[in-house]
């Protein structure tokens, strides 16, 4: 298991685009891949789950990837929140 | 450790505030209990909780008045001093000045309610036991079919909001796509319930989000249930043996209460719906005491028994 904490960056309020695609990437891997924002937790391959955060720009988000490409979905994931592009 | 603020209790209450001072919102409570100080009024403090709500009715409150005011400034002090977190009066007490004082002296909060002692006592306590309980968030759904709560878990894409769907078409209920939040009430009950922000909406790959309480009215949609019984879905995996008979009861555990559970393997073609509804309906009949494979193998094994018994 393997997990690191960044900050949210996207100051578009399209945020709710950025996460839809967000979720395809984390579907891509094999891992499982969670989403902690304080005590909420949710599966970054879940629409809903990850909507439900609550995460605005210049929040704090931990994520932890479990499974056989975790480093990989981790770099992914981590690259994406801090500097999305959609 | 979970915490409510006092403010939140005052809200839900309606308590009168006899004095506030602006902090409410920062007084916790971290403890599902609510005190009479009856002995603690008398004079004995060994084994008092300070962290816990105390509440004066009648009885405390008509001992109180025997007192002289010097005793009842003494006695009021010493518990106001205790650093509990409010005192409240049921049943619209008078307030004696030596409460105020000591109230203000400590910065203790003075509060009331026209109800009852017991009644205003008890709803305190179920609220804290809910607001206080143990949670998890889980990754799955949950819907209530045939007034039984079935929590469906299972990987990303295995077919669980689609599930939903059907089984809210079937004309049962939903509480909670993709997120539940679940908390422990009691040592035996576990309540869900979806976060707000994402209540009775269902995310279906293809199609979107979809507002449930909106599609199919809310005949369709639930706020919280209790946590009956658990669905595994998984990916069909031919070297995995599946329950045949439905003897052996499996259990998952959910915040350290074992939770009936099952495991269903998923294949294209298999109604996941009806096989969830058909599993509510079996567990509502175990639950009332009869077991189709039990029943099974007293019908196959039975008889021969009583033949036997017979010839001898």
């Amino acid at each position: 298991m393997t997990k690191r904490t960044v900050t949210f960056n996207c100051e578009d309020s399209l945020h709710m685009k950025a996460i839809a695609v967000l979720i395809q990437k984390a579907s891509a891997f094999r891992s499982s891949i969670w989403l902690t924002r304080g005590d909420r937790r949710a599966n970054a391959k879940s629409l809903l789950g990850v909507m439900s955060l609550g995460i605005e720009n210049g929040m704090q988000v931990e994520i932890t990837a479990e499974g056989p490409d975790e480093e990989k979905a981790l770099d992914e994931v981590a690259g994406y929140l801090t500097s999305p592009q959609f | 450790m979970a915490a409510v603020t006092l403010k939140s209790i005052i809200d839900e209450f309606h308590l009168e505030e006899i004095t506030n001072f602006g902090n409410t919102e920062d007084i916790l409570i971290t403890v599902a209990d609510v005190t009479r100080p009856g002995l603690q009024l008398a004079g004995y403090y060994e084994h008092f909780g300070p962290d816990r709500i105390q509440l004066l009715g009648n009885m405390e409150m008509a001992f109180l008045k025997h007192l002289t005011s010097e005793e009842r400034f003494h006695t009021l002090e010493t518990i106001f001093s205790k650093g509990i977190p409010c005192m409240i009066l049921s049943r619209h007490h008078e307030i004696f000045p030596e409460m105020l004082e000591t109230s203000k002296r400590y910065s203790v909060p003075l509060l009331r309610t026209d109800e009852t002692t017991s009644t205003i006592m008890s709803s305190l306590i179920k609220h804290l036991n809910v607001e206080l309980a143990p949670q998890t968030t889980l990754h799955g759904v949950l819907v209530e079919i045939y007034g039984e709560g079935i929590l469906i878990l299972g990987e990303s894409g295995v077919g669980k909001s689609e599930t939903a769907m059907e089984i809210v078409k079937r004309g049962h209920r939903l509480i909670a796509d993709d997120l539940v939040e679940v908390r422990r009430v009691s040592d035996s009950t576990l309540l869900g319930q979806a976060p707000e922000i994402i209540r009775h909406l269902i995310e279906i790959r293809g199609l979107g989000i979809m507002d449930v309480k909106e599609l199919y009215g809310v005949s369709s949609v639930k706020m919280q249930e209790n946590i009956n019984f658990v669905i595994n879905l998984e990916i069909w995996d031919e070297r995995k043996v599946y329950e045949r008979l439905g003897i052996n009861q499996e259990t998952t555990e959910i915040l350290g209460i074992k939770v009936p559970s099952t495991t269903i393997p998923v294949r294209p073609g298999r109604n996941l719906a009806i096989i969830a509804e058909v599993a509510a309906i079996n567990f509502r009949q175990k639950q009332m005491g009869y077991n189709a494979a039990k029943a099974l193998t007293d019908r196959l094994f039975g008889p021969r028994k009583n033949t036997e018994s017979s010839g001898t």
